[in-house]
């Protein structure tokens, strides 16, 4: 080997010629058990670095400790699909002067690849590496530590970060094939004891939801996708991790060996449910841009037919070849859908940040069917509402939506509401359903809301959709 | 008919999402001592303000000879219920007694002959009583069998296949239909196996009960596929009932169809078969006119 | 009125711990996830249904957990109830 990659995490960021006030980014393959952001991060606060912008793919709960690198001022500016925790709390009540940009999945590939997000250095974790700098979701030796399977929202910072640095526990002998980011877009490995926690992913067990409302919507839900049209021959799907949207799968299923009908291809947000409909031959190919579970990373790993795709191949609406274009039918929940079918993922019904935009407006948007699963209701706060309080995902791309006390299709959709009237459904008007759930909860009072903006919600297409105010306590 | 516990709010909020044909919201077995004032409130509140979507609304009092029976009623009946459910019940007096308590309240308010009655059958006696309480009010909407205590009072025990509940429960339909109301069955508490569940609903289905009492939403969907009629039986049904609506407008007062006389009771049959179709689901209010 | 202190309710989701103690005036001390959006109007519902029960005078402790109206009503009722030994049903 004539030439290492191999240094420390402090060479590494030394080599990347990283000045105050750059942009450094993060995938968050690894969610909620994710170590790399917080050790970079407080490397670069002991290094002296101030003034960093931090592009991550997402951000929650286990980030916490961002909240001591803002108020000491080595991050002063974020970009991120979602927040979570205490950090969202915080930043909603202003702890950042700038406003945090949010953007769809692929939102934030399109605009790396145009450039209008610009990375100076990715630091990207990878559950196995070679010296050379080929690094894999995939575990590769037996002292592999981690596993996250796809890498999808981690390419398009490895294509187009000036300068990548890859960090992994379990560095394999070269060449580590098959690969997600090629040596070539990597000038450093760093070994560290731990990427991720992998206790942290689900194990992936298929457990069938108890929930009688979660089985309630769930079933709704795949009647409508049944009599919706769309449930033919060859048709494809992506599903969200939520309850009623992983029950649904199971119902989903029935009817397809019922009436003998396969799935080209699952889209997403790989779960264990879909990796099982596939491996039952139910569906023909998995496009994962990030990997759920255990039982999908392993499937990626071993399956031809089930193939990572990036950020950009996934969802981006520069790029008319990304997979939402094929999308026949999408689940997806939410937050707050308003009597204009436009829907808020990210903001609370008390104004505090807490979710995350993900790939929810991309597949709104460029899908065939879209359905909102949500429950009229959650506690005392009502999910369909006169108005969102954010705006993430515009009407016009939302089709369905199904709640407990009946579903609502968009006026645009004018065939669907016929034929799932025809199919014997429940069919109401989306006004009927605010008013209802008005008057179970009563009339909330307004939002303290500040003049502050602390978070700009960019659309799939680069403009700003809507602005995050502070709350005032 | 479902069963809600009458010291849980959330639960009580959106019992009726689920569709099932009545809720019966309970003060009495599944209430603490120390919570029989609390649950008596909750279930008062949430018979006036929350929308049970025409859901039949039932609710289990405490038995009078407790300190709860009476402020139990006096608290449902101003609150609007449609059916008190009263438990462990032996012998006609009692129900004598509850609807005198029932027409106080009644006469308070101005709705005198508002509320119904419904008696659970929980012991020995309350099955060699059945028809007297069947017929002991005009309240009475119908009879239900209580397994749990009922077997207890046999002093045996429950077994899968209900043997020790077959009297009680062939008692309860004959004495149900000598009295012209309605019969139900017993829960079945373990929801982890729906085929035993499954089996239970299509027994006493056959055996001739109404309906069934359900402790889970989960549940709802077996009752209401089991009881549900054919596809030959609505159809034949429908020819019934159309051919008695010619027969009516043409004046004639016998009718035929395929060569049979249609007498009363078979329109009559007719007629429950169209609406449980109805309420199954199975046929839209519109294709039955 | 006398009152003593008093509890009912639970912390289960739907429901609404009410703790009544002996109070100068009605103040109520509220815990809630849906503070901003319902505060007011749960504070409200507490104080009328206690001056409409004759209780003027006792000191709230309230946790709420998404409670709807009627049960905030009927909690408060029952806690009242407790407080002074006088039903709102006839014996």
């Amino acid at each position: 080997m004539r030439h290492t990659k191999l240094v420390t995490l402090e060479e590494a960021i030394l080599r990347s010629g990283l000045k105050d006030g750059m942009t450094i980014s993060f995938h968050h393959h690894f969610r909620g058990g994710d170590k790399v952001v917080n050790m970079v991060v407080a490397k670069l606060a002991e290094m002296g670095f101030k003034n960093l912008h931090l592009a991550a793919s997402s951000l929650s709960d286990v980030h916490a400790p961002l909240i001591e690198h803002i108020k000491s001022g080595v991050i002063t500016k974020i970009s991120t699909s979602g927040l979570r925790g205490e950090l969202a709390n915080e930043i909603s009540h202003g702890l950042l002067k700038e406003p945090v940009i949010f953007r769809s999945h692929g939102g934030r590939g399109s605009a790396i690849a145009s450039g209008e997000l610009h990375i100076d250095v990715a630091f990207l974790g990878a559950s196995s590496c070679d010296e050379l700098g080929n690094a894999s979701g995939c575990p590769r030796s037996e002292n592999a530590k981690s596993i996250c399977g796809s890498l999808g929202y981690a390419l398009p910072d490895a294509r187009y970060a000036d300068h990548v640095v890859i960090l992994t526990d379990d560095l394999v002998a070269y060449p580590n094939v098959p690969k997600s980011i090629s040596a070539c877009d990597v000038e450093s490995v760093v070994v560290v004891e731990s990427v991720g926690d992998s206790s942290k992913i689900s194990s992936g067990a298929i457990r069938d939801s108890k929930n009688p409302r979660d089985i309630l919507l769930a079933k709704q839900a795949a009647k409508v996708i049944i009599n919706s049209g769309y449930f033919n021959e060859g048709f494809s799907i992506q599903t969200g991790t939520g309850g009623a949207s992983l029950a649904a799968v199971k119902y989903i299923r029935e009817s397809m060996l019922e009436k003998g009908i396969k799935a080209s291809f699952a889209l997403g947000g790989i779960t264990a449910h879909m990796v099982k409909l596939h491996q039952e031959g139910l569906i023909g190919r998995l496009v994962d841009v990030q990997s759920f579970d255990k039982v999908a990373a392993e499937s990626i790993a071993n399956d031809q037919l089930h193939q990572e795709v990036s950020a950009v191949e996934y969802a981006s609406a520069d790029h008319v070849g990304s997979a939402v274009h094929a999308l026949d039918i999408v689940i997806l929940s939410a937050l707050e859908v308003d009597v204009n079918f436009n829907v808020n993922v990210l903001v609370g019904s008390d104004g505090i940040i807490r979710g995350a935009i993900g790939g929810h407006p991309d597949t709104a948007e460029d899908s065939a069917l879209s359905i909102i699963v949500c429950p009229l209701l959650r506690g005392r706060i009502p999910c369909v509402v006169p108005k969102v309080t954010t705006l993430i995902t515009p009407g016009k791309g939302v089709d369905v939506v199904v709640t407990e006390y009946g579903i609502a299709v968009n006026p645009a959709r004018p065939e669907i509401a016929q034929r799932l009237v025809e199919a014997g459904l429940k069919v109401v008007d989306i006004n009927e359903l605010a008013a209802k759930a008005r008057s179970i909860i009563g009339e909330p009072d307004a939002l303290p809301f500040g003049d502050r903006v602390v978070g700009i919600v960019m659309d799939r297409h680069g403009k700003v959709l809507d602005e995050i105010r502070n709350i005032v306590d | 008919m479902m069963f809600v516990p009458g010291n849980n709010p959330g639960m009580m909020a959106d019992a009726h999402i689920y569709g099932p044909d009545s809720i019966m919201l309970d003060l009495e077995d599944s209430v603490t001592m120390a919570e029989k004032d609390a649950a008596r409130l909750l279930v008062h509140n949430a018979l006036k303000s929350i929308d049970f979507g025409g859901t039949e609304m039932v609710v289990r009092i405490n038995p009078l000879n407790t300190p709860y029976g009476r402020k139990d009623v006096e608290a449902v009946v101003k609150a609007g219920v449609d059916v008190i459910r009263m438990p462990k019940t032996e012998t006609a007096d009692e129900v004598r007694e509850l609807e005198a308590e029932i027409i106080k309240v009644e006469t308070e308010l101005g709705c005198v002959g508002r509320t119904l009655i419904m008696a659970a059958i929980e012991s020995a006696l309350g099955v060699v009583n059945a028809y007297e309480i069947a017929t002991a009010s005009k309240r009475m909407m119908g009879i239900a069998l209580g397994a749990e205590d009922y077997s207890a009072n046999l002093k045996t025990q429950r077994t899968p296949g209900g043997a020790e509940l077959l009297l009680a429960r062939e008692t309860i339909v004959v004495a149900a239909r000598a009295a012209g109301i309605a019969c139900f069955d017993t829960v079945y508490s373990n929801l982890d196996d729906m085929d035993t569940f499954r089996k239970e609903v299509e027994l006493i289905k056959s055996l001739g009960f109404d309906g069934k009492s359900i402790i889970n939403p989960r549940q709802i969907e077996v009752v209401n596929e089991v009881f549900a009629p054919s596809q030959k039986d609505i159809d034949k049904a429908l020819r019934i009932i159309a051919a008695i609506k010619e027969a009516q407008a043409k004046g004639s007062g016998v009718i035929a169809v395929n060569g049979k006389m249609v007498d009363r009771p078979v329109v009559i049959r007719a007629e429950r078969t169209v609406a449980l179709a109805i309420a199954s689901g199975i046929l839209a209010k519109e294709e039955a006119l | 009125m006398e009152i003593t202190n008093a509890v009912a309710g639970t912390l289960e989701s739907g429901d609404i711990l009410i703790q009544i103690t002996p109070g100068d005036g009605l103040q109520v001390d509220l815990q809630s996830s849906v503070a901003a959006q319902f505060g007011r109007q749960i504070k409200a519902v507490i104080t009328e249904t206690l001056t409409g029960l004759g209780i003027n005078n006792a000191c709230v402790k309230a946790t709420d957990k998404g409670a709807l109206d009627c049960t905030i009503r009927a909690r408060v009722t029952a806690a009242a109830v407790r407080a002074t030994g006088k039903d709102v049903w006839k014996d």
